[in-house]
């Protein structure tokens, strides 16, 4: 597991390792320069215009310019071919079996709908994409209402989602690992808050994953929680959010079938406790300002009933 | 000279400071704007008298407020019936006729308690902030609002006129039907 989450300098991908090699190459190749430069500057200034020193000849001074200048346009093209290499080797896709996954980005959160030929085995979820170690992913990149971009700094580079466009990527996990995702196009107010989390597991754990996921919401079984349930459908969390089993099916807001399992509330913004839970539902205006989820209004006790529900949604 | 400029950057940025048109109202939960009984839903009353003044929507002059409306006005299928505002299963939104009346607070009430023959009650269900950006919307499809806070064209192509372009008709009470 890479020491940081969100770092393009700790590669978990084919492709992510490819882009820190040519940010290392640019790193060397300028550090190289630019010590040279300023060695060629300081000798210059020591020499100054001291009348002692032999003043060079025309013929070695058009000699110096010239090679100076041929040394230079040989490292800009070397830099060049180095780039374009690089983005030929992130960009051609993989053609063994993929998994594909269609990624809508949204003010201010991303929705993930794990695509497959049988409709029955599709499903949906919400700001935290799980995918198997070792098996390319293409992602599908769609956007309804504007241009956001899809970046997880230690898999891959950035893609942007373009609203009436399919953008399509690809990308590799290769260590395991919880990675952090983020939009990397300014895209209105709650921009910096929206993130997500890319869980990367070995093959077995992402089918029990995957297992789980496809299943209905279960079904709960305290007094309280059964409660919690019938303020979710007939209340007003209905009319956005959807989980599946229930009554509750809207389609503009996160799917919350399998909430409890999320690590993270808000795309990534808050950790999913009980008590952040509580905090975002009864004001999800104090914690990210601007963003879709108005205050409902709900009493202490259907509150409290609404999270003894959601803590099932396993 | 430099006085002048002064001057005028500070008055031209109270005006704008003061736009009821750009506020942004990100949390508001106005419990005295969710009265829905006792709302009148006709101007014919016994005895005749003065009717009573009607208190506008909290965003009939703010543009966030219209924008968001109809954001919520397709997500919750609003046009199912009303397509659009053109009408279909349900009546039609741009035109002036109202069956239950055309003020802020009669539309109100309309979504929140529902009417007969097809249209659900969504109280309980829509936050009363959302409810008041809905109906500002819908003031907006008839050209009730001014139009500098109406919604601009769609970003995609659309058969329709913008809401901003839609000119304002007197509205008039037809009764159910």
């Amino acid at each position: 597991m890479p020491a940081r989450i969100q770092s393009a300098l700790d590669a978990a991908g084919v492709q992510a390792a490819q882009i820190e090699w040519l940010w290392w190459v640019m790193f060397w190749v300028t550090a190289a320069v630019f010590v040279v430069v300023v060695a060629a500057l300081l000798l210059a200034v020591r020499r100054g215009r001291s009348t002692d020193a032999p003043r060079p000849d025309d013929r070695s001074l058009l000699r110096a310019v010239a090679s100076a200048v041929a040394v230079t346009i040989v490292i800009l093209f070397g830099l060049l071919y180095a780039s374009a290499a690089t983005g030929r080797a992130i960009g051609s896709r993989p053609d063994d079996k993929p998994l594909v996954i269609q990624i809508t980005g949204q003010q201010w959160w991303w929705s993930i709908e794990y695509l497959d030929e049988a409709p029955s085995q599709r499903f949906t979820t919400a700001n935290e994409l799980h995918i198997p170690v070792g098996r390319p992913i293409v992602l599908n990149l769609r956007s309804p209402d504007v241009i956001h971009s899809f970046w997880v700094p230690n898999l891959h580079g950035k893609m942007d989602l373009i609203p009436g466009r399919l953008n399509t990527s690809w990308l590799r996990a290769d260590t395991p690992g919880i990675y952090r995702g983020q939009c990397a196009e300014f895209c209105g107010m709650q921009h910096a808050h929206m993130g997500f989390v890319v869980v990367a597991e070995p093959p077995d754990a992402y089918q029990r994953w995957e297992t789980a996921q496809r299943q209905n919401a279960p079904e709960p079984t305290a007094p309280q929680q059964l409660r919690g349930r019938g303020i979710v459908e007939r209340g007003p969390c209905a009319l956005c959010h959807t989980v599946r089993g229930t009554q509750a099916g809207g389609r503009t807001a996160p799917d919350l079938t399998h909430f409890a399992s999320r690590s993270t509330i808000a795309a990534a913004t808050a950790p999913n406790t009980p008590g952040y839970l509580a905090g975002w539902i009864a004001n999800p205006q104090h914690l990210k300002p601007g963003n879709r989820m108005p205050a409902t209004g709900l009493n202490a006790e259907d509150l409290q009933a609404v999270l003894a529900y959601l803590e099932t949604l396993r | 000279m430099k006085t002048t400029a002064v001057a005028l950057t500070l008055v031209a940025g109270l005006v704008t400071g003061a736009c009821e048109r750009e506020t942004r109202r990100y949390q508001e939960v106005s419990v005295a704007s969710t009265r829905t009984e006792g709302v009148p839903l006709t101007t014919l009353r016994a005895g005749g008298g003065t009717p009573e003044a009607h208190k506008l929507s909290p965003y009939t002059k703010n543009a966030y407020g219209q924008a968001e409306g109809k954001r919520l006005f397709a997500a919750f299928n609003c046009s199912g019936c009303h397509a659009n505002g053109g009408g279909g299963i349900g009546p039609a939104l741009t035109d002036d006729k109202w069956i239950y009346g055309s003020e802020p607070e009669q539309i109100y009430s309309t979504i929140v308690e529902g009417r007969p023959n097809g249209m659900p009650a969504f109280g309980g269900r829509i936050p009363s902030q959302q409810v008041w950006q809905i109906v500002s919307y819908i003031d907006a499809l008839a050209g009730q609002v001014p139009q500098d806070a109406a919604p601009g064209r769609n970003d995609d192509m659309s058969a329709t006129k913008p809401e901003n372009r839609i000119e304002y008709s007197k509205p008039h009470q037809t009764g159910h039907r």
